[in-house]
Parts: C-alpha cells; structure tokens; sequence
C-alpha cells in the first residue's frame, strides 16, 4: 500500500527526514513514535502533500502511483487521510458541507456517483455515532468554537465518513482526556479493517493500549531506528527513548 | 485645479431650475456659495489623499433633466427588487421620483414616506426643520454640491412610538440609454422617541453606462429609538459614487449601518456619526469587493460626545486585479465621554499581487475611562486553512473561493434581511472562481 524509501526532507537548511524507510500493507496499523523533533510531524505533512518542505532524495510509493507527484487534493482522492495534530478552526465554511464536497470529489475521483443531500445525511447520522458527537455541531462552521478534545473527535469522524485507504493519525491522542481517549480511540478501532492502513503517530504508548499496533518503529534523527511489535512500545515506555537511540548509535 | 469644475458647477446652477422644489431654493444658493468658494478636494487634503476625484471633475456631468430617462426592462427592475422581500419603495430613476414605478400607498407605513418634491406642507415643514441642520456641507465639497442641485430623494419621518414594519426601500436607478448625468440625491431620515425602521438605500446601474451618482443622507435618531440602515452600491461599472452619510443619534438610540460596496469605478464614501445622547449606539459594518482597476474609499467617523455610548465597526475587504481600496475609520471620543466603548477592526483579503490597500485606522481620546480597540490586517489566504480543506479533497481553486466567501460572510451574515443577504451572498460567490460549487455551501 504505501512504501518510503530513503527519504529526505528539509526546511530551509535544516534537515529533518534523513533516509527514512517504511512498508505499510494493507490492513495494518503501524505505530510511529519518537521524541520531540525526531520528525513525526514531518513525516505525517510529507505524506499528506503539505507546502513548505523541499524533498530531497527518496521516493514514496501509494498503491503504485508517485505520491510525491500529487496535490494534497489529489492525495485525498486517492484515499490518503490526515487526521490533524492541530485541526484549523475556519468559521464560515460549514462542517457538513465541506464533508459532503469532499466525498464526493472523492466519489467523482473513482467515477461513482455523487451522493445527494439526502444520501449523505444518512451517512452522516450513521458515523457521527462512532465518536459520540451531536448532530449540531455538524451546522458550525468547520471546528468552530470546538473544544480540543471536539477537533480531535471531529477529526475522526471525518475519517469515518471518507472512508481512505491509509489514514495517518498525528498525534490524535494529544490533549485528551482518558474519556475523550478511549472514545477516539473505539472510533479508530471501529474504522480498522483488512482494507485499510493505519499509520499512529505518537509520543505515548497510552494511545496503543486501546488501538493496538501490529508494527511499532522508533523515530529518532530523522530515520528509523528500530522497528518491532507492540512490545517494543511497552518497552520504550519503560526505558524511554535513550536507551533505543544509544543502542542504534552502537549499532 | 478644480477651477474648471466649479466654473461648470456654477454655470450649471445658473441655469438650474426645478419649480416644483422653489421652495429648496434658499438651500440651493448657500450650497453652490460654498461651492464656489471651497471648491472640491484634491489629493493634497489628507482625507482625499488617495482619492483623486480628478478623473470625475473633468467630465463636466450636467444633471440628468426629467425626460431623458429611457423606459426600464423587467429584467432591469427585476435586478433592483429583491424578490421576497416584502417592503415599500420609493423608486426615483436619474435622480427623479417615479410614481409609477413606486408603490402605491406610502402612507400605509405608519409613517411620513414621501419623495422630497412631492412632500406636501406637513412634510416641508419637516423638511426645512431638519435639512442641512447637521450635514456638515461646508467640509466636504461634494456634499455642498448635492445641495445646490437638491431635487429629490427619501424623506422618512417615523413620529414617536412608531414602528414601521416592512424595511422602506429608496431605490435611485441611473438609467443613462442616452448621455452621461449626475445626479445628486437627498435623503432625510429621522426618527422621533422610541420610534423603530429599517431603511434600505440602493444604488443600481447598468452595464458600462458612464455617470456620477452624488448623495446625501442625514439621520437623526430620536430618544430610544432604532433604525436599522442599508446601503448597497451596485453602480455601472464604469461610473462613480460619491456618498455623505450624517447621523446624530440621542439617548439611548441605536443605529446600525450596513455599508455594502460592490459597483462603480470610483467610490467614495463618507460616514459620519455623532453619538449625542448617553447610552447611544452605533454599528457599522462594511463590505467592498473590487476588482480590475477599480477604487473604493471608506472613509468613516464616529463622534462620542457625552458619556456611556458605544460603537462597533466591522469593514472588510475583498481586492483582486489592480483595484485599490481605502479605509479610514476614526473615533474621536470627547473630553467628557467617559466610559465610551468604542471597538473598530478593518480587514482585508488582497487576491492579486496588484492589488492595493491603504488602512487607516484612527483614534483621538480626550477622556481617561474609556474602552477603545482597534486593528486593521491585511492579508491572504491563510495557508493551513487552504491545506486543511485540500486535504479533504477540495481542489485548491475551490478551497480559495471557499475561504474568500467565508471572509466576506463573517459582515454579509449581520445583513438581517434574509432576500438581500441572500442575493448579495451570490453576487459575492458569483465574482469567484467555482461560483457554482461554493453557492452550494450557503
């Protein structure tokens, strides 16, 4: 599904993705986690198609097609999902409808049929359901007046109602409370399926108790240091991240 | 430099002639007076100093004479009305009062409606009462000039306790089939005690007819009183509006001016508040959109001069091509208004890298309790937002028309008319890329 070789990318000078492999397959969920500034963050932007950084070497295969090649929209329709560590409030476009446009570019994009209002609705008042929202915040304007914990949820249920192939999760856990953790985290598990890829990324294990992840890799310096199963998270939680970043300096 | 306009302006009154208003003609000879003798501002006066009205003195506009109105399209009438909008109007094409065009029964209202020419003694009495008592003519050239050529406009009076339900709806067409005109209409406004009104001002041209629409509205705002007030400027693309808004608000009265520019190559306008009575409000809220090389100048004052009022204003502006826009707001709160709050933000969108945008926003505080803000911004789209949405699909052209029609919506939104809202919502979603994607969010 999604394959990164040797990548690199900058901002203005500074290096921050140096040589960075990783193979996701359909289906799997793969837990990202490292120390501030290891580039999480950048890896997750990258991916998504945000501006500002300058990719160097490597290359990023999504099913088959140069994913470095496409706009974030392009991206989108492919089925690529960013769930935002920061999700931007714009007041004045309207949640609902910027779902509705979306999915069906989306739609559009695979040559099925666009989704009527009425289509739609049903759609919207089946999946609101997996992070417990209410309807009425769907009538604001895109996270507007939300709370931290209301973003990250909404979020979520964007991802439900989009249905992508890969969804990347920035940092979805930061800010919560074990409530609002443990209800992202039910939506997350309830949207996991053998078609589709999860990419976590994370500073906690916390999260991975309740998404459990077939893969864990250690960010550090840009590259993967070390990669494994859900053990090596309940280890970095218990030595932290020196003990790994000194053993791969070793290495 | 303006010489030979005021010599035309001069030569023009001493032809002018209107019988049916002999009774404005003291008015007329002290405003062409103060013509003559202060002439017309340049770009050297600092409130003109991005405006060079040059382009529009030279043209030597006579006025449009009752006859030379060609007869309006449906389609044309249909573009000034709003549909659903349930209102009594006063329709005057080329600065004349049409009868025929205007409802029928303005004395329905509750109020006293009429056109200035066809006011009868009641209402001139009224009239002569109120005219020129606050409109400061002497300041502002054009504003002189509107008076020398008064011929008609809205005169509004709301007696005390009234409410006058359905929004009155001054419609003033320029209808220029034939030759380029000025025009100069006149408004009166005035609301006794506790009385209530909407007024909507419009100002519609075709196509690219050339002409110079000149008005003045004075308002006055009686004790406790509320009036709720519309311009909208949809002028001809190639013509130009000047605009002098005056308004005195006492005790506890509230006026809320909405200031929608869209049209015309050239505007101009002038607000100009006086908050006289404590506990007196004024909102102002502004909209301009421009594109190719036109120029729009906002240039607003509110005076707080007792203690306990407030006001609140809110310009934003959306500039593409090579357009240029101006916005000047200044609030100067008085020696004794204390416990004035005053709030003011001016934000702009600049679509093009040739667009243009000189914001100034100032204030001049004389008391010590006073609550005062103010900011003005401008910028581009903002690039997370943009991200944002591509991010869920929307292609990037799309996303900017988007976020364009969400900036301008934050002021359309406060229009409480829903028909005119909604109309000027599509006229702002129709000037941007994707109109017919991004109309489907409203």
């Amino acid at each position: 599904m999604l394959s990164i070789k040797d990548l690199h990318a900058k901002i203005g000078d500074k290096n921050i993705l140096n040589g960075l492999n990783l193979e996701v397959k359909k289906g799997e969920v793969h837990a990202i986690m490292g120390p501030n500034g290891s580039g999480k963050s950048t890896l997750a932007n990258v991916l998504a198609g945000r501006d500002g950084y300058e990719i160097g070497k490597g290359t990023v295969s999504f099913e088959d097609q140069n994913l470095l090649e496409l706009s974030p929209e392009e991206r989108a329709c492919a089925g690529l999902f960013l769930a935002f560590q920061y999700p931007v409030e714009i007041p004045g476009v309207n949640n609902i409808y910027l779902l509705k446009a979306g999915v069906n570019a989306i739609r559009k994009s695979r040559g099925e049929v666009e989704l009527d209002a009425v289509e739609f609705l049903a759609v919207v008042r089946e999946k609101i359901k997996l992070v417990k929202m209410k309807e009425g915040f769907m009538s604001r304007g895109v996270n507007e007046g939300f709370s931290g914990g209301e973003k990250k949820r909404n979020e979520i249920f964007q991802m439900a109602v989009l249905e992508p192939k890969l969804a990347i999760l920035d940092e979805t856990d930061s800010g919560l409370d074990i409530d609002a953790l443990k209800i992202v985290a039910e939506g997350v598990n309830s949207l996991r399926n053998e078609e589709r890829s999860i990419i976590l990324v994370t500073h906690y294990q916390r999260l991975l108790n309740y998404i459990v992840p077939d893969h864990v890799h250690v960010l550090a310096g840009g590259r993967i240091i070390k990669s494994g199963g859900h053990e090596l998270a309940l280890q970095l939680e218990e030595e932290g991240y020196e003990q790994v970043m000194q053993e791969a300096a070793a290495a | 430099m303006s010489q030979a306009a005021i010599d035309h302006f001069l030569s023009e009154h001493a032809r002018f002639q209107n019988d049916s208003t002999a009774w404005l003609n003291q008015q007329r000879q002290t405003a062409i007076d103060v013509v003559g003798e202060n002439g017309f501002p340049s770009t050297r006066h600092e409130a003109w100093k991005y405006t060079d009205v040059r382009s529009l003195l030279k043209r030597n506009f006579s006025v449009a004479d009752e006859t030379s109105s060609a007869t309006l399209s449906e389609t044309q009438l249909n573009e000034v009305r709003y549909t659903g909008l349930a209102c009594h109007e006063l329709i005057f094409v080329n600065g004349h009062f049409s009868a025929d065009l205007s409802s029928a029964d303005l004395n329905s209202s509750g109020g006293n409606v009429c056109s200035l020419a066809s006011a009868n003694d009641e209402n001139k009495a009224l009239i002569e009462t109120y005219i020129n008592q606050f409109a400061r003519s002497e300041k502002h050239g054009f504003a002189a000039l509107n008076g020398a050529f008064v011929v008609d406009g809205g005169f509004i009076h709301v007696p005390a306790n009234v409410e006058i339900e359905l929004p009155i709806h001054l419609i003033f067409i320029a209808n220029s089939a034939d030759k380029s005109f000025i025009t100069h209409p006149r408004n009166l406004i005035v609301l006794g005690d506790n009385a209530k009104a909407t007024v909507i001002e419009s100002y519609v041209g075709f196509d690219d007819a050339e002409y110079c629409t000149n008005t003045v509205t004075e308002i006055v705002t009686g004790q406790g009183s509320s009036l709720e007030h519309y311009k909208l400027q949809q002028e001809s693309s190639k013509s130009f509006h000047i605009g002098y808004l005056h308004a005195v608000c006492k005790k506890d009265s509230r006026l809320d001016s909405h200031s929608i520019s869209l049209g015309a190559a050239l505007t101009r306008n002038d607000i100009d508040t006086t908050l006289a009575g404590s506990g007196s409000h004024v909102g102002l809220n502004g909209f301009y959109m421009t594109g190719g090389d036109q120029h729009i100048d906002n240039h607003t004052r509110v005076d707080h001069s007792v203690p306990n009022t407030t006001s609140d204003e809110t310009y934003r502006g959306v500039l593409n091509g090579k357009s240029r826009a101006v916005f000047n707001g200044k609030v100067v709160v008085h020696k004794e208004a204390q416990k004035t709050d005053a709030q003011q933000s001016n934000a702009n969108l600049l679509l093009s890298n040739n667009a243009e945008i000189d914001t100034k926003p100032e204030l001049e505080i004389y008391a010590d309790d006073v609550k005062c803000t103010h900011g003005a911004t401008v910028g581009q789209l903002d690039e997370n937002m943009l991200f944002y949405l591509r991010s869920r699909a929307i292609d990037e052209s799309t996303a900017r028309s988007l976020l364009t029609f969400a900036f301008a919506e934050e002021v359309i939104k406060k229009i409480n008319l829903e028909p005119v809202r909604h109309r000027l919502e599509h006229k702002v979603a129709g000037r941007l890329p994707d109109a017919s994607l991004i109309t489907e969010f409203m």
